[in-house]
């Protein structure tokens, strides 16, 4: 790397103590590159597998790489920490201004640790650190916002990076998100329960600065050429016009998106909630991340009438994706695009993660058509499919009754299916609920030995498409599976958003490394991409993940996906194959 | 030949211009940049766009107490560096906001009318006009 390259500098706040120091970590920033490999080893430094997540000793970890604020695209932070929702590695990406904050802030990574006595935020202007009050934003209601608040104390304006926990994460419901410039999330597996945990209800980073590199001209060249081809290539096509959920149709057709927790193959009017829909009927706004020029975000205005007043109507913002389509609207029946919306909105007033807020709900539909919970435990409410208003309700006292029942409901579907019954058609994953895909084996046993259980892992529904077109035999599902976490290791370590991985091949991302004096051609890449995976992989099974005793959800075997309908057999054996593969790295 | 904000509704706020104008100031990152962008108080709101309209009378050069900012043939001003002693006035008498500050040099930032920016710009929301 280069010599002066502030990436190496971390940013350790101990927020017992109210203390904060800086460490010069070449070391790991040579060999881990930065992002995701640079994280894991921080927390395995910082984290004993032991601890409870919930406890002062669970530090949460911010990482970002070499290319952030060097390369476009470059748009993501990493965020390390123990998962509060699985017991076992939790890890989250987001990009909005954090990662180019952070990197202009002056740091590659920031470690925190402790817990402060009351509620706090921190506050990082580039060396300046500094520990604000925070007692009055605890418990804030709704139509106060903390965001808008911290905006106005704070610095940066533009530059700035604004992370933020709602009452989910005070709370601390396992699946809590992190909301950052209001549209983007630390989303899956509880980071905002371990923000709750310490009392630290946001953190606002800004900074500015120059990076060197090689040698600029090539630079110059080098960087337009990729800009030119994010911003004009019909690879990134989808992404710029309707967004993820171009995918909601296609799916639909293929069967590979759930519907009502995955107990049907079909739904009238999945076109009304269709990517094209949206963009017809409600895209008010589309908005980037810093520092990339694709601009995926996609708002939606939803007019809201006041009930108790004529003439008076609100327009509220609300970020849409495919999988929150999934999540809040086929996996519930609801097929109306204002439905959707409307508990995209509840979900973000509570701040919790939407995709599991979702695969919950679904559960709570199916198990109380079955007779497992009945009215009086959820307090009166009747969820049906399709009842938004029921649904709504619902998520309000996750976070907010005191009711038992609720109270289970917000630490997690597999501590509620394990307690009432109802394993067979409760979608977890090594506890970690479901994404939107039901397209195949690659997607299923993708989420169940990802490291972070996420669709994210290893695409696995890129691979059942392919499989789709021509079969796949079980060594090379597992092969590509295995190959794809490998290699995507390293895009999280630079950190590459996962939008821009047909631009930035290997070989790409040699080049790009070699104008910030990192000489790594693409096998030295893999190689680091594997050890990444491998120390992973190692912290899991500290934690007490056990492979051999993690299983698929019974339900994706009944209803047929975007390859028919699956075979336990064949699954088995995909599952045998990975499982020596991981084995050979341990 | 200034660079006007067309359209500032169709920025998306990714601050490919802010990291373009870096660049036509030899630099990477955004400590040598001039144009800015910031969200309306809040995202939802959408974004407004700060960059040098080059004034062909322009205040900032007027209220140099040093002679360190010359007034540019067709518009906008060159800085004399050596000149100039970091005071700030030129940044105050800007109501456009569209000069920079670069922390390490404690100097402006001062727009070069190049239109690096705008021919950056994906989404057309500035226009860099042959004058």
């Amino acid at each position: 790397m280069i010599k002066e390259d502030t990436l190496k500098k971390i940013l350790y706040i101990d927020l017992s103590k109210k203390k904060f120091w800086v460490e010069e970590r070449e070391d790991l920033f040579s060999q881990f590159i930065g992002g995701t490999g640079v994280a894991i080893k921080l927390l395995q430094e910082n984290c004993d597998a032991q601890v409870d997540p919930l406890s002062p000793d669970n530090p949460i970890i911010f990482a970002v790489g070499p290319l952030n604020g060097v390369f476009p695209i470059a748009s993501k932070t990493v965020a390390m920490f123990k998962s509060p929702h699985t017991g076992n590695l939790g890890e989250s990406h987001a990009g909005g201004r954090s990662a180019i904050a952070l990197r202009m802030a002056g740091y590659g990574a920031i470690v925190i640790k402790g817990k402060s006595l009351k509620p706090l935020y921190i506050s990082i202007h580039g060396d300046n650190v500094y520990f604000r009050d925070a007692t009055t934003l605890w418990g804030l209601e709704e139509g106060v916002s903390t965001g808008a608040l911290i905006r106005r104390q704070e610095t940066g304006a533009g530059l700035r990076t604004i992370m933020r926990i709602g009452p989910a994460g005070e709370k601390k419901i396992t699946y809590a998100s992190v909301t950052l410039e209001t549209y983007r999330h630390f989303g899956r597996l509880g980071l905002g329960a371990v923000f709750g945990s310490k009392n630290l209800k946001a953190i606002v980073v800004s900074g500015k600065r120059d990076l060197k590199v090689r040698d600029f001209k090539r630079y110059r060249e080098y960087y337009l050429n990729l800009l030119k081809q994010l911003a004009e290539s019909d690879k990134m096509k989808k992404y710029h016009e309707l967004g993820t959920p171009a995918n909601v149709m296609p799916l639909s057709l293929s069967r590979g998106i759930p519907i009502k927790n995955l107990s049907t193959d079909f739904t009238e009017g999945i076109e009304n909630i269709s990517g094209e829909t949206f963009a017809e009927k409600h895209l008010g706004r589309r908005i980037a991340c810093s520092h990339c020029p694709v601009a995926c975000i996609h708002l939606a205005a939803l007019r809201k009438p006041y009930e108790d007043e004529p003439y008076f109507y609100r327009t509220v913002y609300l970020s849409y994706d495919y999988e929150l389509i999934y999540a809040l609207g086929t996996m519930l029946g609801v097929t109306k695009a204002e439905g959707v919306l409307r508990l995209i909105e509840a979900v973000e007033e509570m701040g919790l993660d939407a995709i599991s807020t979702g695969v919950i709900l679904a559960w709570v539909t199916e198990a109380f058509e079955k007779g497992i919970i009945n009215e009086k435990m959820t307090e009166g409410i009747i969820p049906q499919w399709g009842n938004v208003e029921a649904y709504s309700e619902i998520i309000k006292k996750i976070v907010f009754s005191k009711g038992e029942f609720f109270e289970d409901l917000g630490k997690g579907l597999d501590y509620v299916s394990s307690k009432y019954g109802g394993k067979d058609f409760s979608l977890t994953y090594g506890r970690n609920e479901m994404p939107g895909y039901h397209t195949g084996y690659g997607a299923h046993i993708g989420y169940l030995f990802g490291a972070r259980h996420s669709h994210l892992d290893s695409a696995g529904y890129a691979i059942d498409k392919e499989a789709m077109i021509k079969p796949i035999d079980e060594k090379e599902y597992a092969e590509k599976i295995f190959n794809e976490e490998c290699w995507r290791q390293i895009l999280s370590s630079l950190v590459i958003c996962f939008f821009g991985r047909e631009i930035y091949t290997p070989s790409v991302v040699s080049e790009c490394l070699s104008l910030l004096d990192y000489n790594l051609n693409e096998e030295a890449l893999m190689d680091i991409g594997r050890r990444i995976y491998q120390e992973k992989y190692r912290f899991k099974i500290q934690c007490g993940f056990d492979m051999e005793n993690i299983q698929l959800p019974k339900r994706i075997f009944e209803t047929p996906s975007s390859l028919g309908n699956l075979n336990e057999d064949f699954a088995r054996k995909i599952v045998t194959n990975l499982k020596e593969k991981i084995q050979s790295l341990l | 030949m200034p660079v006007l904000v067309k359209d500032a509704n169709k920025c998306v706020g990714c601050l490919v211009c802010m990291f373009s104008c870096g660049r036509a100031h030899l630099a990477v990152g955004l400590e040598s940049s001039c144009i800015k962008v910031r969200s309306q108080g809040g995202i939802s709101r959408g974004f407004s766009v700060f960059v040098c309209r080059g004034c062909e009378d322009p205040p900032c050069a007027r209220a140099c107490p040093e002679n360190a900012l010359v007034v540019r043939k067709g518009g906008g001003v060159l800085l004399r560096e050596d000149f100039c002693t970091g005071c700030g006035h030129c940044v105050k008498a800007c109501i456009l906001d569209a000069i920079g500050w670069n922390n390490n040099k404690n100097k402006p930032v001062i727009c070069i009318q190049c239109g690096e920016c705008a021919k950056n710009c994906h989404y057309k929301v500035l226009e860099h006009r042959k004058t």
